[in-house]
């Protein structure tokens, strides 16, 4: 429908911010973007000091990255950890939140919190104890002990997406199957499941990148392998070359782009 | 015995302090291929008692019989019982054959014959050219219909329907009941029917149970409840009524507010009532008084209109008289009467019932 001019006045439009308030959020964002900018100019400078000024693109430091035994080891170090925690955590996230979600029981709200401390506690607690626990169960610290300590607070990440989604879930549904002739074990199947099938991905995504950029509990617990962060740091703390930067610069890729997957998989909902 | 038999049913729920009887002591007895309505305002246990037939509630006492077997403590997937619910409960992730489909895939049935059973559904329900679509891409009448297909596609014995008009629009929600009826005759499947909308019930049912408080308070065919209610509370719960208390006289006149009001031929639930000195509640229906009739009937009085509705078909008016004001629905086909005007109002003594 065309307007016409005289009423256009009268159609309210949408109000433009302040100068001061958009000013304001542009420091806001800068402060935020700005070092992760840096870092990523860096990364292409050609110069051999981890620092500006600005002495021409090259891509040096990444085929140096590339071909460094020691950093692709540890690359492959932290995609295994990552992987296989991620595994550990959605699996016994979505069986916490099935329980937490169907059943009463004793402690129910205390386990719901329980599950969370390991993300609530210092880094460093979580660290002592599980050094200690496995420690005291003859449990020599290798990629092993790693995986288990990330598997433990990937834990609350992942149940906490799934439990979101299934107290959601209109339990209608569930009767409808059930109603229809499905057993419990196929309601859970063919309903549950694909309903909360995205939570789970968005969950696993983000116990993911989790454990792939954790520092403080794999010090404690990891033998002789690092992971890529732990390398990252050991290195910045004898020589600070562009490699690092280039180094980072790509686990930030990787980390975009588990971001926008998980941000794909929540339109997906239905 | 009927194809449903509820003995003695009672559901508790926990509450504040002690607990709440969601129905209360209740007994039923459906017969086959009946359509069957429990009607009830919300909180009258109507939802509950279909819930225990579903299986989605299990009953503190009694017992539930469907086809002659004992079920009260079943699991829904066991019954041979399929639900409407309210908001139809589609499937979201499937599609529109796939809904249809899902009784018979869970039982199994090969391939060929599902193919071949959901395209007969698909042309009985009129869903022809949307069996690829998603419920959320469907008209609140077509999401209806493929919930009807899915809960008959395998012909169960019973069909329990929860309030399955009161998401329609008003519009289209007369035809659908329509539907439902010639449905439900033509394949003989007992219908249980939900709603708290009485003229819905009394257009679709055979019988209707009536519920309040947990408990049945009167079963009977639609007529039966209009015209000999049981009760006070099914007097006025089921449209208007006009409710004259007064005193016995003696079993065949009562005293109102002065008038002496035979009640010889009346309908007499509660002839225990019938007491000399009682308080008791006389019935009249509004559209039994008759104004200004040609031949006068069994009794009469005089009143004055004090004021008029026109609503299209009838006109409803409000005469005062010596027994208090009485409604009167009259076809706005014949005589106006004016405000103040002074009329006879005459009725027979069968329109009255002792409540």
């Amino acid at each position: 429908m065309v307007i016409p001019p005289s009423l256009k006045t009268l159609v309210s439009q949408p109000q433009k911010p302040p100068l001061f308030l958009s000013l304001w959020t542009g420091i806001t964002y800068l402060f935020l973007y700005l070092p992760i900018f840096v870092l990523i100019v860096l990364s292409f400078n050609n110069s051999p000091i981890l620092s500006l000024p600005w002495r021409g693109m090259t891509g040096k430091w990444y085929s140096l990255a590339f071909s460094d035994r020691s950093l692709m080891e540890s690359l492959a170090n932290s995609l295994q950890v990552a992987t296989a925690a991620t595994l550990l955590a959605t699996g016994f996230g979505l069986l916490t939140a099935w329980a937490i979600y169907r059943y009463q029981f004793l402690g129910r709200n205390a386990l719901r919190i329980a599950v969370n401390l390991p993300i609530l506690l210092p880094g460093v607690v979580t660290g002592v104890a599980m050094l200690a626990y496995f420690s005291s169960l003859d449990l020599p610290l290798s990629l092993l002990t790693v995986i288990l300590g990330h598997g433990v607070f990937g834990l609350p990440v992942a149940m906490g997406s799934i439990l979101a989604r299934l107290t959601q879930f209109p339990v209608s549904l569930e009767e409808a199957a059930a109603d229809l002739g499905a057993k419990p074990g196929r309601v859970f199947r063919d309903i549950i499941l694909p309903y909360i099938r995205s939570a789970v991905i968005s969950g696993a995504l983000l116990a993911f990148t989790l454990s792939f950029d954790e520092v403080i509990v794999t010090i404690f617990l990891t033998g002789r392998d690092n992971t890529l962060p732990l390398e990252i740091w050991a290195r910045l703390r004898t020589d600070i070359t562009p490699e690092i930067a280039a180094a980072a610069t790509l686990v930030l890729l990787g980390s975009s782009v588990f971001i926008l997957l998980n941000q794909l998989v929540a339109k997906r909902d239905y | 015995m009927g194809i449903v038999t509820l003995e003695n049913v009672s559901k508790i729920y926990p509450a504040n302090q002690g607990h709440v009887y969601a129905v209360r002591d209740i007994n039923l007895d459906i017969q086959a291929g009946e359509f069957y309505s429990l009607l009830g305002s919300s909180g009258s246990g109507k939802t509950t008692t279909l819930r225990l037939l579903g299986g989605f509630e299990i009953p503190e006492q009694g017992r539930i019989l469907i086809a002659d077997r004992d079920v009260t403590q079943q699991p829904p997937h066991q019954r041979n019982v399929h639900t409407v619910f309210q908001k139809y409960a589609l499937f979201p992730h499937m599609s529109v054959m796939e809904n249809i489909a899902y009784p018979l895939t869970v039982a199994g049935v090969i391939k060929e014959e599902i193919a071949q059973r959901v395209e007969e559904a698909i042309a009985t329900f009129r869903l022809e050219g949307l069996t690829d679509r998603k419920p959320n891409q469907l008209s609140g009448g077509q999401q209806q219909r493929v919930a009807l297909a899915r809960a008959l596609i395998d012909r169960p014995k019973v069909l329990l329907l929860d309030e399955p008009l009161s998401a329609l629009d008003a519009k289209i929600r007369e035809e659908v009941r329509q539907e439902l009826r010639e449905l439900q005759k033509r394949t003989q499947i007992t219908f249980i029917y939900v709603t708290h909308d009485q003229e819905e019930a009394m257009a679709l049912s055979d019988r209707i149970a009536v519920m309040h408080d947990g408990k049945v308070e009167q079963v009977g065919t639609p007529s039966e409840i209009y015209n000999q209610p049981a009760s006070l509370f099914v007097a006025k719960f089921i449209g208007k009524a006009n409710l004259l208390k007064g005193k016995v006289i003696n079993s065949s006149t009562v005293d109102i507010n002065g008038y002496l009001l035979d009640i010889q031929g009346s309908f007499r639930n509660q002839e225990h009532k019938l007491v000399s000195g009682n308080e008791v509640t006389v019935m009249i229906r509004p559209e039994r008084l008759q104004i200004n009739p040609r031949t006068l009937r069994d009794q009469e009085i005089t009143g004055k209109i004090i004021n008029c509705t026109y609503i299209g078909q009838t006109r409803e008016y409000q005469v005062s008289t010596s027994m208090g004001v009485l409604n009167i629905t009259k076809l706005s086909t014949g005589t106006d009467y004016a405000i103040d005007s002074t009329v006879e109002i005459s009725w027979s003594t069968e329109d009255c019932v002792i409540l």
